[in-house]
């Protein structure tokens, strides 16, 4: 293999790249990513970067001096693909041929119909966005976060931080539910009330008012929320339109193994673009994670240079965090196949407890709030208990 | 100067120990009985790494994914990007001590930026 083309330039692309050259690769890499800027963190986003504690420049997520000996086409974007050659169409009209593609092009955040044509509505997926959503915060006054996931958790967090009236809105009974379920999704979100953020649940979004800029957000039950600022965090979907008609299966995201590798040869798919294979739920998913996109280029990595012969170390469970009003939220395994929770450590109430999720008796998830030695501790009996 | 830290018999084989110095430090005791001290703060972000995953002689942040080394502070991978100090360690008489290095640490951004605007 000579040539690799990694697309998509973000902390997934980064780790490809990573991976290639720490497994030997010494021919041409080339980068490719619709952003002007390099490999940056996205986390902090929500949190640190938009509360104005941490700079542009703490976001790269290279080191000072590291050389990956990378070509990098930065700010185009991918926009066709030919199995045939594995060349990778650009939408400036170039072309960049490859022995190897990873594709690592993301998710972009969902809109909401006629939500982009009002000021003061934002989503929140980039470092644009969230320049953009940093200065239309230090406005101050009214904030509404449509959707209370944990973007929109953070954004609401942050945001109460810098002394606005914020209210969230949830289309679910109760947020989090999918991550979490719906016992431990309704503990987390008592977070918002603890700080007189108002939560609504149960009622969707019919649209935004407003002429130039957005003036309210408008409810389903004929209730109307006056806001100053939007933020839309309803989830994102995977940027694939890129490979439509290309032969490369797509299904919610770009249809891969349990390795990594896609329906063509030579041609694997990293972060949140990539519907992996998961062997503990037998199903195909896409797992949007900052983990996720670090640890499993390793994997794909591995399965492309050695055209599928290498044997991936089995994955660690799933594992995400967020930080809202102060308090460590830490999640890991799956929850979706458990019939039991139970808090075995601190208390709900005190914003300080760990829970355990089991699935006729067995430990299938832990869920930690503040509690981060407690939760690695079982996270490790987790990891040993999938393998 | 050394400082006594804790008795070796107080720290099981794949525990940790943090000190209270400004900035913490912690010991580790190895699944093959070293043990080592180094800065306590992950250089990324505000947590403990005496909180964190203990595999062979590398520490994993509790929070995020980024590994440190044991013998050198090294880091392996984001989202922290610099080493953590690491400090020399005496054991003696059963009880551990430590000799805190005198380079400046690498703080994480949040830390820092408190720091440089001086006391809270």
């Amino acid at each position: 293999m000579r040539t690799v083309a990694v697309v998509g330039a973000s902390l997934a692309g980064l780790s490809a790249a990573r991976s290639l050259r720490k497994q030997g690769f010494d021919g041409r890499l080339i980068v490719i990513g619709d952003e002007q800027h390099r490999p940056y963190d996205r986390p902090p986003l929500s949190k640190e970067f938009l509360a104005g504690t941490v700079r542009e420049a703490d976001l790269a997520l290279e080191t000072d001096g590291e050389d990956l000996q990378a070509e990098w086409l930065l700010g185009v974007r991918a926009a066709g693909f030919d199995p045939g050659d594995h060349a990778v169409r650009l939408a400036d009209g170039r072309s960049v041929r490859a022995d190897g593609v990873v594709i690592a092009t993301g998710a972009t955040a969902r809109m909401l119909p006629g939500g982009d044509g009002l000021d003061g509505v934002h989503t929140l997926r980039t470092l644009d966005d969230a320049r953009a959503l940093r200065a239309d915060l230090a406005r101050g006054g009214r904030l509404v976060v449509i959707g209370g996931g944990f973007i929109g958790a953070e954004v609401a967090s942050t945001a109460y931080g810098l002394g606005l009236d914020v209210t969230v809105v949830e289309a679910a009974p109760t947020p989090l539910a999918g991550p979490l379920g719906e016992v431990m999704g309704g503990v987390v979100s008592t977070l918002h009330a603890d700080h007189g953020v108002r939560l609504l649940c149960g009622v969707g979004v019919k649209g935004l008012s407003g002429s130039a800029r957005v003036d309210a957000v408008l409810l389903e039950d004929g209730r109307s929320i006056p806001a100053d600022t939007v933020v839309i965090g309803v989830g994102a979907r995977p940027c694939v339109e890129w490979l439509e008609g290309s032969g490369v299966v797509l299904d919610d995201g770009v249809k891969c193994g349990a390795d990594g590798r896609t329906s063509v040869a030579g041609v694997v798919a990293v972060g949140d673009c990539a519907s992996w294979y998961d062997p503990f739920a037998g199903v195909h998913r896409r797992v949007e994670h900052w983990t996720g996109a670090r640890e499993r280029p390793d994997a794909a990595v591995a399965a492309l240079l050695s055209a599928g012969a290498a044997t991936p170390a089995a994955p660690r469970p799933p594992y995400f965090w967020s930080d809202q009003y102060g308090v460590r939220i830490q999640f890991a395994g799956h929850s979706a196949g458990a019939d039991s929770v139970t808090v075995e450590e601190g208390l709900p109430d005190e914003r300080s407890f760990l829970a355990v999720y089991r699935r006729s008796g067995h430990p299938v998830a832990v869920l930690g709030m503040n509690q981060p030695r407690l939760f690695t501790r079982w996270r490790k009996q987790l990891a040993t208990a999938t393998l | 100067m050394m400082i006594p830290a804790c008795r070796l018999a107080d720290l099981p084989r794949g525990e940790a120990h943090r000190l209270d110095l400004d900035p913490p430090v912690s010991l580790f005791h190895t699944d093959d009985g070293e043990v080592f001290a180094i800065d306590d703060t992950c250089t990324h972000q505000d947590a403990s790494l005496a909180d964190g995953w203990l595999e062979g002689s590398e520490v994993e942040c509790p929070l995020h994914a980024s590994k440190f080394d044991l013998r050198t502070g090294a880091v392996d991978s984001p989202p922290a990007k610099l080493p953590v100090r690491t400090h020399q360690v005496l054991i003696e008489d059963g009880m551990i001590y430590v000799q805190p290095s005198t380079e400046a640490p690498n703080l994480p951004p949040c830390i820092a930026a408190r720091l440089a605007g001086g006391p809270a």
